[in-house]
């Protein structure tokens, strides 16, 4: 179960209080008239689903109610930030740079 | 009776507290203090089980978590029943009641034991799979017959009487084990100030050094322990958790532990006293040191009783005063396996002779041989058990030399009488929390064992769990990882405070062996066992290799290795290397199989606690919810919403109560309780321009006092909710959603605001609780209503159709809607929810003179249906759009902004031609209804699979029209006015019916109007 910071309440609550709403940053097409079935299609149904650096929309659901974004890498499950709608990542795939992680100990 | 091998002194046991306790209907006494396997050791009781596949006697192998044997099914009443209990980590309390799990009709005299023994050679790995799948039709019949006869314990068919609960804690440090490591890291964290929470699993602290005969500063271990649990009971800050396993290690640091309250009392709690506990953690570091486990070696009828681990042996002896036999014969692998004997011998009992599988050079020896040898003890070095004889108990072994690597038998076989096997093949680590977290655990040549990976967790590891197995250097590694896990979390600890200490001992280095070789190959040698619960032996690995399995994981799950309730705790490790020597593969090269939560097996009882019963799931009322009650309601569960379903009168069947019921509303008045239907709030200079986005209808000209009807569509064009929406100002509008949507609705009217439109300036609010809804409607309402409404004009000009007003109702301020969801007409009064059963009183007492009839969700569904008014959810399943449901008339495509559902609507395929289409049908049997869920095909007579049409989503029999109606989908349905379809059913009937509009009563909609 993760602990999630809500950058809105600005503290860490419990899973349980959040959902998750999909991945984030898929804005809705400007003039959807426009848009051919093809890209419509794509905004509607596909995702990248991708092995790490992931962008999610989480939402305070019994908290403050606000959608956030969360960067997340979905192979060890560590948020690595949290930000607000309108903002941008500053960690992405691309810098591929993770903040310092825990180290590992062995025999101390 | 006599605890014939109990030792006359000496153990952590309370001699004056004796105590009975029975076992397959038999009483023993033991003592305070006992284990469960303690107390059936110390009365020479042999056989606790018999095997999973070949019916097998076990005995006692182990002293805690990893016992595969002594499985026992706790429980003195059928309500206490508690399946599948390891009897190693059962404290004996007085009057407890057991049997063994295994064994058909008992343990003594199994019927399967003939197939186990004659019939050993039938029942390869994947045996179940390969003879029990045809055909299919007859696995309910064998499973039932396998079941029985394996015997996996049975839950109880009462509902537990105990109560269990949870506690939700922060914690800066948790620390998983209370052996030398965890104490010292206990010590050095709680000296800090940190909130630090330190668990055990046995019930005492103390791990190993329960029965150690070391000394830790110049002291009795065990009077050390004391000491620093003194000290630690001092620490406001610290929380010990004796008889608490930590069982999970999930993401974030979370930790679930299960506490074990009053489990080792009596057969149940105390009245209001928490039988277990589940403590969900969260924390800032965590230190596991949580220790290892002894591995058995692997040799022929390595299963029959008298096997045992070296150190169970050990503990039994000096922890419980406990000698599991008279003669023993050791093997070991390693220094730390000799204890064993010296235990045995120091208790009096005859050591035969330890044989220990490394081969020394010449005149070579080692510290422990030299002791053995002072003591008279014989030590065999290069040495073996190949084979055990006896059934019920070890009688004798073969023993054979063996080559340097342990490979190969070099030498003679002979024979040794005893009645009890130790073996230590060395220790495996207990990395399974560590695997929780999702860390690949790595092997290390050193430690002849898996030791935690690289962690993605804020934790540390201390003593056996990372292969330091000297208690020095356990204590030190201690020490250090308290006190950088205390300072990682933020608190200063004393850098110039030392830990403990004990003498380091010089060790001769352990020898890698697993599997001891027969003078026959694998395949034909006396059966070898790897994992006791499953009876995986060695042949069987090698067999699954054979027949290509070469992944570890598809080994596990064709052998059935590591399945049981034990998780493989004993024989994984050994299992992996025969897989691994099978292949000509490194252990590293096979890899190792993932532990997944929990550590041990956990009670239902405390993964629910208090959340069962009545706090389940929530329950929602309304607020007239007594009066329902009081009027014999029968309820129907709409989300969490108990809502009126019926109200039938004594004597009523259902189908006479909804004919009353709808007849009533029909012709004079009826009365439904609404208040369950959503209801939003909305507020914002922006509201107008939000609800025309996410509605398929036009919003900009709706005028203050008026209602309208919405549909809701995804971006893909599908209806998924519908409601009313008032504007009670021009920036203010109330939205009413389906009884199950509210929740839903609010969440996708947000995500919009704040994702896409966040200039639009909106508020939403949900009002659902807040106010209470009477809907009355039938031709009669508007006198109804005269006589409880206090100030308003309710005349058809005054107030009309889908307008709404605020009023007063007896004297309190009210909303009313004139809307109608049954087609006659209807107000709903909505009033704060405070006043709901005083309104709802007055509108019964007032309605009498007009027989107004309370009706329900039943009543609801057929009045509306006889309308045609779809219900989300049930009329829609997310596939259909408003033109496939008729309600083209709904959609505005000439809004300027591209509403939620307009783009999706109009893609390819939900413009084409022939699309599945909301109909009425009429059945040629008035009386006949259709089933929901029926499927229309044009010809009953076609041969399967037949072409289908669409199904039945609505059916009632309607009393008002005298004849059966329903909704449903046809393909190409608009069509098709007036055309015939069958519904076959599953009794080879079909039923006739006649398409229609949807819409069968008052299709003009004059009634609601008047």
């Amino acid at each position: 179960m993760f602990y999630i910071y809500c950058p809105h309440c600005e503290e860490h609550r419990e899973e349980e209080e959040f959902h998750a709403a999909g991945e984030a940053h898929i804005p809705r097409p400007l003039d959807p008239e426009n848009c051919s079935d093809k890209e419509w299609g794509e905004y509607m149904f596909f995702r990248t689903n991708p092995r790490g650096i992931h962008h999610e929309l989480w939402v305070h659901s019994v908290g403050c109610r606000k959608f956030f974004n969360m960067t997340r890498d979905t192979q060890n499950y560590e948020i690595l930030e949290v930000y607000k709608i309108g903002e941008k990542p500053s960690i992405t795939s691309a810098a591929a740079k993770l903040p310092a992680q825990s180290k590992v100990q062995e025999g101390v | 009776m006599a605890q014939q091998n109990r030792l006359i002194e000496g153990g952590r046991i309370a001699r004056d507290s004796q105590i009975n306790f029975s076992y397959n209907g038999k009483t023993y006494p033991g003592f305070v203090g006992d284990t469960l396997a303690s107390a059936m050791l110390a009365n020479g009781i042999d056989v606790v089980g018999r095997s999973f596949k070949y019916s097998r006697p076990r005995g006692i192998v182990a002293a805690g978590a990893e016992e595969p044997n002594a499985i026992m099914q706790l429980g003195a009443t059928e309500a206490t029943q508690v399946p599948n209990v390891r009897a190693t980590q059962q404290e004996l309390f007085a009057g407890l009641v057991c049997q063994a799990t295994n064994g058909w009709p008992n343990v003594e005299f199994d019927m399967m034991a003939s197939l186990g023994t004659v019939g050993a050679s039938v029942m390869p790995p994947g045996f179940y799979y390969k003879t029990f799948m045809y055909p299919k039709s007859m696995w309910n019949t064998y499973e039932k017959f396998i079941r029985k006869a394996a015997g996996l314990g049975r839950s109880p068919l009462e509902a537990d009487p105990d109560r269990y609960d949870h506690y939700n804690q922060h914690a800066d440090v948790v620390i998983v084990g209370a052996g030398p490591a965890g104490l010292s890291a206990a010590l050095e964290a709680g000296r800090s100030g940190a909130r630090v929470i330190i668990a055990d699993e046995q019930a005492e602290f103390g791990g190993a050094l329960l029965h150690s005969k070391q000394s830790v500063n110049g002291m009795p271990a065990m009077d050390w322990v004391a000491s620093v649990v003194a000290e630690l009971a001092e620490l406001d800050n610290v929380m010990m958790l004796p008889k608490s396993t930590v069982n999970g290690y999930h993401d974030h640091n979370f930790l679930t532990i299960h506490q074990r309250c009053t489990d080792h009392i009596a057969d149940r709690a105390e009245k209001n006293q928490s039988r277990q506990r589940m403590h969900r953690v969260r924390t800032k570091w965590v230190v596991l040191a949580s220790g290892a486990h002894e591995r058995p070696l692997v040799f022929g009828n390595n299963d029959v009783p008298g096997c045992m681990l070296a150190d169970a042996v050990s503990t039994y002896i000096n922890r419980y005063a406990v000698v599991p036999g008279k003669k023993l014969v050791l093997m070991t692998t390693n220094d730390g396996g000799y204890q064993a004997a010296f235990d045995w011998h120091e208790a009096g009992r005859e050591v035969v002779a330890i044989l220990d599988t490394r081969s020394y050079q010449g005149t070579d020896t080692s510290a422990v041989i030299d002791r053995a040898r002072e003591l008279g003890i014989k030590v065999l070095t290069g040495s073996a058990v190949v084979e055990v004889q006896g059934a019920k108990r070890v009688s004798a072994v073969s023993i054979a030399s063996l080559n340097s690597q342990g490979d190969q038998l070099a030498g003679p076989v002979s024979q040794l009488s005893c009645d009890t096997v130790a073996s230590s093949g060395g220790w495996s680590p207990a990395i399974h929390l560590s695997c929780h977290t999702g860390s690949r655990p790595v092997w290390s040549d050193q430690v002849i064992g898996f030791i935690p990976g690289e962690t993605v967790q804020k934790q540390l590891i201390a003593g056996a769990i990372g292969g330091t197995f000297d208690l020095q250097s356990c204590l030190a590694q201690g020490t250090r990882a308290g006190a950088e896990a205390a300072n990682n979390a933020g608190f200063t600890v004393d850098a110039t405070a030392s830990g403990a200490t004990a003498e380091s001992v010089a060790e001769t280095a352990p020898m890698a062996l697993f599997h001891i070789p027969h003078p026959k190959e694998t395949s034909r040698a006396p059966k070898q066992f790897v994992d006791f619960q499953n009876d995986v032996t060695a042949a069987g690995i090698e067999l699954a290799t054979r027949e290509g399995f070469e992944s570890i994981e598809h080994v596990k799950r064709y052998t059935a290795l590591g399945f049981g309730t034990d998780q493989g705790k004993l024989g994984n490790i050994n299992g992996m290397a025969i897989a691994a020597k099978s292949m000509q593969k490194t252990i590293p090269q096979t890899g190792t199989t993932i532990f997944r939560p929990n550590y041990t097996p956990v009670t239902f009882g405390a993964i629910a606690g208090r959340n069962c019963g009545e706090l389940f799931d929530p329950k929602r009322f309304s607020a007239m919810h007594q009066w329902h009650l009081d009027h014999g309601a029968l309820f129907e569960d709409v989300g969490n919403w108990k809502r009126p379903w019926y109200f039938p009168q004594p004597g009523e069947s259902m189908q006479q109560s909804l004919e009353r019921e709808c007849l009533a509303v029909r012709d004079s008045a009826g009365v439904l309780d609404a208040s369950t239907l959503g209801k939003i709030d909305i507020q914002g200079p922006d509201a107008r321009e939000f609800l025309g986005r996410v509605y398929t209808n036009a919003w900009a000209k709706l005028a203050v006092g008026k209602c309208r009807y919405g549909l809701m569509c995804g971006e893909d064009g599908m209806v998924f909710d519908d409601g009313v929406t008032a504007c009670l100002a021009d920036n203010h509008f109330v939205m009413t959603t389906t009884t199950g949507g509210a929740a839903r609705v609010l969440e996708w009217l947000e995500i919009y605001q704040q994702t896409e439109w966040p200039e639009l300036e909106v508020y939403f609010n949900s009002v659902t609780d807040h106010w209470s809804t009477i809907t009355v409607t039938g031709p009669n309402a508007r006198k109804i209503l005269d006589q409880v409404v206090d100030d308003i004009d309710l005349s058809n000009d005054a107030f009309k159709y889908m307008d709404w007003k605020a009023a007063t109702v007896m004297g309190v301020p009210a909303r009313i809607f004139r809307i109608s969801f049954t087609g006659e007409l209807s107000y709903e009064i909505n009033v704060q929810a405070n006043y709901g059963m005083r309104i709802w009183e007055a509108v019964m007492d007032k309605g009498a003179a007009y027989n107004l009839t309370p009706y329900g969700t039943e009543t609801m569904h057929i009045l509306r249906a006889e309308k045609g008014f779809i219900i989300a959810g049930q009329d829609t399943d997310g596939s259909v759009h408003p033109y496939d449901l008729g309600m083209g008339w709904a959609v505005s495509q000439k809004k300027p902004f591209s509403f939620i559902g307009k783009r999706g609507m109009a893609r390819e395929d939900c413009v084409k031609e022939g699309r599945k289409q909301l109909v009425g049908l009429i059945t040629a049997d008035p009386k006949k209804v259709i089933p929901e869920g029926s499927q229309a095909v044009d010809d009953p007579k076609q041969s399967i699979p037949m072409t289908m049409l669409g199904h039945v989503t609505s059916s009632y029999y309607s009393a008002c029209l005298g004849h059966s109606i329903a909704m449903a989908y046809i393909r190409n349905g608009h069509n098709r006015m007036g055309e015939t379809v069958f519904y076959p059913q599953a009794d080879g009937s079909a039923i006739e019916a006649t398409i229609c509009s949807p819409i069968f009563l008052d299709p003009k909609g004059e009634r609601q109007n008047v």
